[in-house]
């Protein structure tokens, strides 16, 4: 089995590591970098707990070979917030309660970062449609897209100031 | 099995130019190639991969991530991530049947890292993007260090998981002629939620002769051992004068020319059933997409 040394940036540091080409890149993320906010779900690409973001598009990671990943710029649901503020769908999910047991809730909010990157302006059909393979098992989805929502319209308002 | 880790020891490798990866395939035994992962992994996961030594990467090889339209049509690099295609305004309004199938497959996060190749290459009789493809009189590109050979779409496919491609051989393009004339296209889908893989999908591509079909082509996912081109069905279609009762006869033509299984997404009976339905929605969808009345 071959080993080899990759390069990530990982929330903005750069990170060098040793890895076996067997290993993913969710692994490394929780168990060498201790970014345990991005869980473990299903690991076959099925539930988006395990969402993160490769520059601006949002990949699971329990699919990634850690070392198909080298040269990466991955974003992970603690590198959203900057300096301790939230970012405005972080901010939603929590003014709306769109979290119940918040498992799901790093990669729903991941999720909803790209979708917004891409469409700042998107209707209710456009964020079901997005988030729909983000599972949340509470079945808490309303709150969810109408935090999306809430967050989009909040940052067209920044935008227009 | 878990899903946790992957189990297997292999050698990585990451060729950065296609030479270079054709000439490992010569070389090297038990190689498999990794594009998005979204099939491979999962399957080395379920440890249902049992002959492989090496994973090539094949993401370092720009030429394959590319799409070049022509005149004659669109040539896309089997490496083009589905997402890349799906948001492609051109390919939309040239091949809308192919845009539609890919927006229906899988998650966005999954998407993103998919590639259309892979979709032919894990040759599932479910794959959503073989269909348009098919129906639009596509063709695969298919390279090793011994040549380039060009196969169609439609004859691509041998069994479950079984393609015509040599253990040295791996596909490297997809073209796509440009459909002439008043074109209509439809691709649907029948799946428990929206992210979910089919339990039964159609493709329709027509083109119209006035009040008849002029040219028409035909394709089923998830009805057969491998994606199904229904030929001759199609072939039968050509020349006749368009009407809601053609819709229904075609449809009962082909639930009754298929021979699908039971399986744990959903049953023969339901399969064949629904199937008439389909076709007639999806051949008048089509037909109304192409401007006849």
């Amino acid at each position: 089995m071959s080993k080899h040394t990759i390069n990530l940036t990982v929330n903005g540091k750069r990170r060098t590591l040793d890895v076996q080409s067997n290993e993913l890149l969710i692994d490394v993320l929780r168990d060498r970098l201790y970014l345990t906010g991005t869980k473990y779900g299903c690991g076959i690409a099925e539930c988006g707990a395990c969402t993160v973001l490769h520059g601006d598009r949002s990949v699971m990671s329990c699919l990634v070979p850690a070392v198909a990943a080298d040269g990466w710029e991955i974003t992970t649901s603690e590198g959203l917030a900057k300096d301790g503020e939230l970012t405005p769908v972080q901010e939603s999910f929590v003014n709306l309660g769109a979290i119940q047991c918040g498992f799901c809730t790093p990669g729903m909010v991941v999720t909803s970062t790209a979708l917004l990157r891409e469409n700042p302006d998107p209707d209710e059909a456009y964020v079901k449609d997005y988030l729909r393979g983000n599972f949340c098992r509470c079945t808490g989805y309303v709150a969810i897209v109408q935090a999306v929502l809430d967050a989009a319209g909040k940052m067209k308002g920044a935008a227009a100031t | 099995m878990n899903t946790k880790h992957i189990m297997k020891e292999y050698d990585y490798l990451k060729p950065s130019g296609l030479d270079e990866a054709l000439q490992i395939l010569s070389e090297k035994e038990k190689v498999k190639i990794y594009a998005g992962g979204t099939d491979l992994i999962v399957k080395l996961k379920m440890e249902t991969v049992p002959d492989m030594d090496y994973m090539m990467d094949i993401n370092g090889i720009e030429e394959l991530k590319q799409v070049e339209y022509t005149d004659e049509g669109v040539r896309i690099g089997a490496n083009r991530k589905l997402w890349d295609i799906e948001t492609d305004q051109r390919m939309t309004s040239l091949f809308p049947a192919l845009t539609d199938a890919v927006k229906a497959m899988a998650a966005i996060s999954v998407r993103n890292l998919a590639s259309i190749g892979g979709n032919f290459c894990n040759a599932s009789p479910v794959a959503d993007a073989v269909g348009p493809v098919m129906c639009y009189g596509g063709t695969l590109e298919i390279a090793s260090a011994r040549g380039v050979r060009k196969v169609p779409a439609k004859d691509f496919f041998l069994a479950p998981g079984v393609t015509v491609l040599e253990k040295d051989e791996m596909l490297t393009g997809i073209f796509i002629p440009t459909p002439k004339g008043d074109v209509g296209h439809a691709f649907t889908k029948m799946a428990r939620t929206k992210s979910d893989i089919a339990k039964l999908s159609l493709c329709v591509a027509l083109a119209r002769d006035g009040g008849r079909i002029g040219h028409i082509a035909m394709s089923m996912g998830a009805v057969a051992a491998r994606p199904l081109f229904l030929e001759e069905i199609s072939a039968g279609l050509a020349g006749k004068e368009m009407s809601e009762s053609l819709a229904m006869e075609t449809g009962e033509a082909v639930s009754g020319f298929l021979q699908p299984i039971d399986d744990n997404r959903t049953t023969a009976v339901y399969r064949k059933d629904v199937t008439k339905t389909m076709v007639a929605d999806a051949l008048a969808l089509a037909w109304a997409r192409s401007g006849g009345a």
